[in-house]
């Protein structure tokens, strides 16, 4: 598809795209039961430049207000709205148009292995509850330095990869065991406690660890590498569980 | 005066918690006796298909052959508990998967450690007990050891 060549110097090509949105309305519309989820199709004229968000801005403001979904920063930063876009798990602010064969429709789902919402909103309450139960906080003894806890470059190092995390659970409902096990606490949580437990400054990685030896533990991946793939960040996730089986296998860091 | 609200205790506690550690040694176990698996099963077809008369020596006496000898007899005993073993765990994994209902996972895992130890005590059985020069057989069928005394 050529989008840019015939444009004259200094003005946006457009393109016309077809967006086909799982939509699901708990309420039920004229046409659809409550709960039903089915597909729609949106056609939609945008700039060659845009990015899905752009797109299900288009949708929502011009042709169905009752389109849902979540976008908090629309740069990428704030981690809201993760989705299912031509089935791989990506951020809608960052996905381009014509990245995504605009020439085909363009699927957007929502991501998959948490209860749906509304549309695109599902109810990330699962994934925030087994974040919290690996103790995503820093944890010392004694008193508190009246200055900064400093740290060598090289031990920061350890963890960099993993301060990246937006939480915008992309890994953890890109991951096969996630979906089939709810008992799992997915590849996010094992990333927000690596974090911690490579963190030289930090003095709960036991009890870190002892979480995440737990039978819904890092012991349930099997490195299917999803995870890895649907980073918006680009954090080697299966990278950083490893690690931590690791560090459980033999004590150390 | 007010009373400094009460601080509740997180609970870190998992429903699925198991014995210590216990994850952590299936896992081991399953990278550790791959790869005696791998040694133990190539080894075991390129004996019995690329040596030799190839696949065409298979038969009783070939077999009865190789059980004369402790070797094979630990070997193939080796391989029966580890190949059942580490299936038998993968197995497990799957049915923790994707068995949702208490009672489904227990008759799942039930019906699977079951044929697991009865397939390792037949199998541990016909090894040690087999008997290479059976009375009244066709000579044709029989290894040469068996005409040796």
């Amino acid at each position: 598809m050529t989008v840019t060549e015939d444009a004259p110097v200094g003005e946006i090509a457009t393109l016309n795209v077809t967006i086909r949105i799982k939509r699901m309305n708990p309420e039920g519309t004229p046409a659809r039961a409550p709960g039903e989820s089915y597909w729609e199709e949106f056609h939609v004229e945008a700039h060659a430049t845009d990015r899905v968000l752009d797109a299900l801005h288009t949708i929502k403001w011009q042709e169905d207000g009752s389109l849902t979904f979540r976008r908090s920063c629309a740069h990428g930063v704030c981690g809201s709205d993760a989705m299912r876009i031509n089935a791989k798990n990506r951020l809608a602010c960052k996905a381009l148009l014509k990245d995504l064969n605009p020439s085909r429709p363009i699927t957007v789902e929502p991501i998959a292995g948490l209860p749906v919402v509304k549309d695109l909103v599902v109810d990330m309450e699962p994934f925030f509850a087994s974040y919290r139960e690996i103790m995503p906080f820093l944890v010392t003894t004694g008193h508190a330095p009246t200055r900064e806890r400093l740290q060598s470059p090289e031990d920061r190092a350890k963890f960099d990869d993993t301060t990246k995390c937006i939480l915008c659970a992309a890994c953890t409902t890109a991951c096969p065991v996630f979906w089939t096990d709810g008992q799992y606490f997915g590849p996010q949580a094992i990333v927000g406690a690596h974090r911690f437990i490579f963190d030289s400054r930090d003095e709960g990685q036991w009890d870190r660890l002892e979480i995440l030896n737990d039978k819904a533990g890092v012991w349930k991946c099997r490195t299917a590498f999803n995870c890895t793939e649907a980073c918006p960040r680009g954090i080697e996730v299966t990278k950083a569980i490893s690690e931590v089986k690791r560090a459980l296998t033999t004590g150390e860091f | 005066m007010m009373n400094a609200p009460a601080v509740v205790p997180p609970r870190f506690i998992r429903s699925g918690r198991t014995r210590p550690n216990a994850e952590k040694w299936s896992w081991m176990f399953m990278r550790i006796s791959g790869v005696f698996l791998l040694v133990l099963i190539f080894t075991h077809l390129f004996i019995n298909l690329l040596t030799g008369d190839g696949v065409n020596q298979i038969d009783f006496a070939f077999v009865a052959g190789k059980w004369a000898s402790p070797l094979w007899q630990v070997w193939d005993l080796v391989m029966l508990v580890l190949a059942l073993v580490h299936g038998g765990n993968g197995m497990r994994l799957l049915v923790n998967d994707y068995a949702h209902h208490r009672w489904l996972r227990s008759l799942l895992l039930g019906a699977l450690a079951t044929s697991v130890a009865v397939i390792i005590l037949l199998g541990a059985l016909v090894i040690f007990t087999f008997d290479p020069c059976p009375v009244g057989a066709d000579p044709a069928l029989l290894p040469g050891f068996c005409f040796d005394l």
